[in-house]
């Protein structure tokens, strides 16, 4: 891009920029050196303290797999992130679906609306969702009003995830949203006027079209909830724990940051796992883009 | 929609009017079906509660988390403004977001006008490293900063503060800006040239009135994130530096101290605000 931009404007011109732009290079040499020491180099020093910490060796992890505890935290993890993915598809896929739909005005109060996770304070959302989930709290409330008693989200998986769904939403949304809009509807048409009924035209024009953004907005989704602390910590109980909150007890309570580095590298791990196997299919830089930017 | 389609591809419209509304209308009372106008009030709803939720909780009356409140007053709001802690709490929060969120500005931007205009060997590999914070689980990068804090005696300094946010909030500052600057038109950078302009000149009156508006987004958005950022403050927390979020999780876990509603509706309000700043000056300066 750059090279073209060169090669349009006049020679005489040419060089100056040339080396300008190679001046504009040093602008992002604070901030790089600045998450070199701060970001990567923490990163790297607490993975090589799982190797090191107490005794050098695979000691840690070897222990993470015999106390028989983390293992089954660590699938909990990975299964409530699976389900928070999957709920929050299930509703954001005809959200997205809808947006593509409706006249500008309703599309633009369909955007504030699924913003407002964003804009609601963390703090303030997982205090709201204490009080919804509580004992007598609204959803318990709404659910005896149907006869059925005692739904009390607090302290179990379900009131995690129904809290992580929440605040996972806009960025499942919205790459949805932007991919569904690429999608020419007059496919529907072709295909409707070519005999298939409107759900297999859905199933079979639509769908595989949408895919990557489900695919990288699933992806995204899954990685964030890996790491979420304070929701567990708040809405969910210590019997069943996820791994974040097991990462911050070895660390708090006992210092043990050589069996929170395995922990760590463990999720991490599984992270760029997610990230590599997706990534051969879609480009989830532009994902987190476009959910950052609220594009 | 057909609207739409007739705008943007212009030389598709001879084939099209006579088909498409019919067929889009097919079976759907004028747009979305039921199922799906349910579908979407559900999720309106989940995205909605929380929010819906924490204001009228401020103004209750009781000493519990009840909700909806039995009774309507002030007092929490009351006990927030005149309790020290929280005050305390508040202040400090407010200056560490701002140091937050000059740093972040300074050091995102400079990294994005160096990403958007210079063309380097392993650009892509820097682009990865701003972004990674993000991508990394969050308890990870609070635990890994946290371990070499401690080795530093950063934690509970609030140059340990500013540290710990300003590289959480680099990845969003570095988006927004790069996002701003891909809209930057660079002809008008030679135009201004072709006048006489020296490079000063181009970049303060061309240059910084083009990139302001993202330049704000930035800032607004480090402070925001600082503001309400949890997990590594929680860490980092010592008696002195206390920061509201860590206040607020405090008083549901350790006590149970209502006046984390009235904290909670102040701090919804104030975020807002904040966001919307760059929002309504980016509308005034393109309607002018």
């Amino acid at each position: 891009m750059s090279a073209s931009t060169v090669s349009a404007s006049p020679v005489s011109t040419a060089r100056a920029p040339r080396s300008r732009r190679r001046l504009v290079g040093w602008f992002i040499l604070p901030a790089t050196a600045f998450l070199l020491v701060f970001f990567a180099y923490p990163l790297g020093n607490i993975i090589w303290r799982s190797f090191t910490e107490p005794s050098t060796g695979l000691e840690n992890y070897t222990e993470l797999l015999k106390d028989g505890v983390s293992v089954k935290i660590l699938v909990r993890t990975l299964v409530t992130g699976l389900i928070v993915a999957a709920c929050t598809l299930a509703l954001a896929y005809p959200y997205a679906y809808a947006m593509t739909r409706v006249s500008p005005r309703a599309r633009n109060l369909m955007t504030v609306v699924v913003l407002l996770p964003f804009w609601t304070s963390m703090m303030a959302r997982n205090f709201a969702w204490y009080m919804l989930e509580q004992r007598d709290g609204l959803i318990d409330d709404a659910f005896s009003l149907i006869g059925i008693d005692g739904v009390v989200l607090l302290g179990s998986v379900a009131g995690v995830t129904v809290a992580m769904v929440q605040v996972m939403l806009p960025f499942m949304v919205l790459p949805l949203y932007s991919g569904m809009e690429g999608i020419d509807k007059r496919l529907l048409n072709a295909a409707g006027s070519l005999g298939a009924p409107r759900w297999r035209a859905f199933v079979q024009v639509y769908l595989p079209l949408s895919l990557p953004a489900v695919l990288s907005g699933f992806t995204l989704v899954f990685i964030l909830t890996l790491g979420f602390y304070v929701t567990p910590a708040l809405l969910g109980s210590p019997q069943q724990s996820l791994i974040p909150q097991l990462i911050a007890t070895r660390v708090s309570d006992l210092l043990d940051f050589g069996g929170a580095g395995a922990l760590g590298s463990v999720l991490l791990v599984v992270t760029l796992l997610a990230l590599f196997v997706v990534s051969r299919f879609v480009n989830l830089s532009s994902t987190t883009e476009k959910a950052v930017t609220h594009e | 929609m057909s609207k739409e389609a007739t705008a943007t591809e212009p030389d598709a419209v001879p084939a099209e009017p006579a088909v498409e509304p019919a067929a889009l209308r097919a079976g759907k009372d004028g747009g979305l079906g039921w199922g799906l106008k349910t579908v979407v009030a559900l999720t309106s709803l989940v995205l909605i509660a929380p929010t819906a939720v924490v204001i009228p909780m401020s103004f209750s009356g009781g000493t519990t988390f009840a909700f909806p409140p039995k009774d309507w007053s002030l007092r929490w709001y009351e006990s927030f403004f005149t309790s020290e802690a929280w005050m305390r709490a508040l202040l400090t929060s407010v200056q560490l977001a701002l140091l937050v969120a000059v740093t972040a500005t300074v050091l995102g931007g400079a990294a994005a006008f160096g990403l958007n205009r210079a063309g380097f060997p392993g650009r892509g590999a820097i682009r990865s490293l701003v972004m990674a914070p993000l991508i990394v689980p969050s308890i990870v990068v609070a635990v890994s900063i946290y371990g070499v804090f401690l080795r530093w005696h950063l934690t509970g300094t609030p140059i340990g503060f500013v540290i710990g946010h300003t590289v959480m909030a680099l990845p969003f500052v570095v988006t927004v800006m790069l996002t701003s600057l891909s809209g930057y038109d660079r002809t008008l950078d030679t135009a201004a040239a072709t006048l006489g302009a020296t490079p000063l000149t181009t970049f303060l009156r061309i240059t910084v009135p083009l990139i302001a508006p993202g330049v704000m987004s930035g800032f607004a958005f480090a402070f925001v994130y600082s503001l309400d950022e949890v997990v590594i403050a929680l860490f980092l927390q010592s008696p002195d530096i206390t920061t509201l979020p860590v206040k607020m999780y405090n008083s549901i876990t350790l006590e149970i101290d209502p006046t984390i509603a009235a904290a909670s509706s102040l701090m919804v309000v104030a975020t807002s605000f904040v966001l919307l700043i760059p929002q309504f000056v980016r509308r005034k300066r393109s309607t002018r």
